[in-house]
C-alpha cells in the first residue's frame, strides 16, 4: 500500500485536520480499519484503510491540517518497500480560499488597471464575492488606494449572515459555519449543474401502518421497527428493479453503482444535515436495515461516521420523519443522480373501493438528474417503491 | 426507586442518546420533539435503553405519555408500581 494520504471526503472538500490517531508503529491493519480521526466540513469523520499491512510511522501529526492527497502514514504490506519519497514531515497547510475546480488561486493583489468599472478589488476577491453573490459596491475595502481583497469579501460575507444584535438567545448556534459552507457549496452545485426534473406520486400507508402498529405492540423496544426503515429497504430494492437511477454522473456519463448504498439523509440538532450512506442495502433484511438506520443515527449525532459512508452513497433517501410537512422536493446530491424525498404521514381524504375514506398517506416525490434520467424511468422507480413498500416479509 | 432517581436514570439515557443536547437546558416541561428536537429514532433509541435500564417497556401508544421529563418520570413511577 505504501502511503495512507488525506480522503477526499466529497467534491468540495480541499483539505481536513488530523484530530486522532488510532494506531500507532508497528500495529498491523486490516482491510476497513479505522486509522485515524479527521475533522472536516461535515464534522469528525473516522478514515478506513482500504489495504492491510503494518504502520510503519505516523507522518501527520494531530492538528495538523493536510491537503486531500496528503501522505498522513506509512502502512506496507508483507515484504513491500517503502517508496523513497517519503516525506519525514508532511506538507505545509494549504490556503484554504481557492475552489480546488477554479485551478490555481487567483493572486490576491489589485489588478493594476484602470478602475473603470467600480471599486478596485484583487482577481481572488473578484472571484469570491461572485461566488458568494455579493456586490463589490457592497464592500468596504482596506488594500491599497482602498481596493478590495480576498478578508475584506469574506468578512463581508460573515457581516451579511451575523445579525447586527448578536446572536439570538432562542436559536441554538449551529456545528459551526463550516458545514453550513460545506452544505452551501454542495446544494449551489447541485442546482448550478444538474438539470433537476420531479415526479411525485401519493402512495396509501394506511394497511401498511396498521400492520406495523401490531409489530411493535407485540416487541420489546429493542426489536421495533419505524416506518423509515421499510421506506429505506423499498428504496434500495426499487433502485435494483431500475439501476439507472443508482450511481454517479461522472464526467458526461452515467456510471451505475456497483451495490445499492442508500445515504441517509440525517438532519443534525445543532443545524445542518449529513447523509451518511448504508452499503448494499437491497441485501439486506429488515431488522438489519433498521439496525443500520440506528447505527447511523446514532454516530452521526456522536460525531462519528467513517469515511466511506461519506463518499460511497450512490442514491440518497431523505424523509421528513414521522411528523412534519406532507411533501419535500430534494436537492441532489452531487455525484448522484437521484433523491428520493418522503413527506411527513397525513390523514387525508382518499378513494378506496368507491368511497371516500380517512386514510394515512405519504407523498413520494423523486428529484431526478435529467441528463441521466427521464420522466418514464423515474415513474418505473415509483411504481417498483410502491410495489416494495407493501411487500409482505416482515410488517 | 424515588422519583428523583427515576429523573436522574431518564435525563442520562436522554443525553446518551442525544449528546449533543446540554443537559442543563432541559426543563422539566420540555417537549422531547418539539422543544428538544429528537426524532422517531431518538425516542425508539430512549425507550429502548429505559427498557434495558429499568426493566419497563413503553408501548408505542404511550409515547405522548413520555413527551416530556416530568410526564415521563411520572409514567415510569406509575409502570414501576
Amino acid at each position: 500500500m505504501g502511503l495512507f494520504a488525506m480522503p477526499s471526503l466529497g467534491a468540495d472538500m480541499e483539505a481536513g485536520r488530523l484530530a486522532e490517531w488510532l494506531v500507532a508503529p508497528g500495529d498491523v491493519v486490516r482491510r476497513g480499519d479505522v486509522v485515524a480521526v479527521v475533522e472536516t466540513q461535515k464534522g469528525a469523520i473516522e478514515v478506513e484503510t482500504f489495504e492491510a499491512g503494518t504502520v510503519q510511522r505516523l507522518i501527520a501529526t494531530i492538528g495538523q491540517e493536510l491537503p486531500v492527497g496528503a501522505p498522513m502514514a506509512l502502512i506496507l504490506a508483507e515484504g513491500e518497500t517503502a517508496p523513497s519519497d517519503v516525506p519525514a514531515v508532511a506538507l505545509p497547510e494549504p490556503t484554504m480560499d481557492n475552489d480546488a475546480e477554479q485551478g490555481p488561486p487567483p493572486a490576491d493583489l489589485p489588478e493594476d488597471k484602470p478602475r473603470v468599472h467600480g471599486a478596485a478589488a484583487s482577481p481572488a476577491a473578484r472571484a469570491r464575492a461572485q461566488a458568494l453573490g455579493i456586490a463589490l459596491s457592497q464592500i468596504t475595502g482596506h488594500g491599497p488606494d482602498g481596493a478590495i481583497l480576498l478578508a475584506d469579501v469574506e468578512a463581508a460575507a460573515l457581516a451579511a449572515i451575523e445579525p447586527a444584535q448578536g446572536p439570538r438567545a432562542d436559536v441554538r448556534p449551529g456545528p459551526g459555519t463550516e458545514m453550513r459552507r460545506a452544505i452551501a457549496a454542495a446544494m449551489t452545485r447541485s442546482k448550478q449543474t444538474i438539470p433537476h426534473v420531479y415526479l411525485s406520486q401519493t402512495i396509501d400507508i394506511q394497511d401498511l401502518a396498521d400492520r406495523l402498529n401490531k409489530w411493535n405492540a407485540a416487541r420489546v423496544p429493542a426489536a421495533r421497527i419505524l416506518l423509515g426503515a421499510l421506506f429505506l429497504r423499498a428504496t434500495a430494492r426499487a433502485a435494483v428493479d431500475v439501476p439507472q437511477i443508482n450511481g454517479h454522473w461522472v464526467e458526461d456519463a452515467f456510471v451505475p453503482g456497483d451495490s445499492v448504498n442508500v445515504g441517509v439523509a440525517i438532519a443534525l440538532r445543532g443545524g445542518g444535515l449529513v447523509a451518511p450512506a448504508m452499503m448494499s442495502v437491497d441485501t439486506l433484511t429488515l431488522p438489519q436495515v433498521m439496525a443500520g438506520m440506528r447505527d447511523l443515527v446514532t454516530r452521526a449525532r456522536a460525531g462519528r461516521l467513517r469515511a466511506s459512508e461519506m463518499t460511497k452513497g450512490t442514491l440518497t433517501m431523505s424523509s421528513l420523519g414521522e411528523t412534519g410537512a406532507e411533501a419535500m422536493t430534494g436537492v441532489i446530491f452531487p455525484p448522484q443522480v437521484a433523491l428520493v424525498g418522503i413527506g411527513a404521514p397525513h390523514v387525508r381524504p382518499w378513494v378506496v373501493g368507491g368511497a371516500v375514506e380517512p386514510r394515512l398517506v405519504i407523498n413520494l416525490t423523486i428529484s431526478a438528474d435529467h441528463r441521466a434520467l427521464d420522466g418514464r424511468l423515474v415513474s418505473r422507480f415509483i411504481a417498483a417503491f410502491e410495489t416494495h413498500l407493501q411487500s409482505p416479509e416482515g410488517p | 426507586m424515588t422519583k428523583d432517581d427515576i429523573r436522574t436514570c431518564f435525563l442520562e439515557e436522554l443525553v446518551n442518546v442525544a449528546p449533543d443536547i446540554d443537559p442543563e437546558t432541559v426543563q422539566p416541561d420540555s417537549h422531547l420533539q418539539d422543544d428538544l428536537g429528537l426524532d422517531s429514532m431518538d425516542i425508539l433509541n430512549l425507550v429502548t435503553a429505559l427498557h434495558a435500564r429499568l426493566g419497563i417497556d413503553i408501548p408505542e401508544k404511550s409515547y405522548p405519555e413520555i413527551a416530556t421529563p416530568a410526564r415521563a418520570v411520572d409514567w415510569i413511577a406509575r409502570a414501576m408500581g
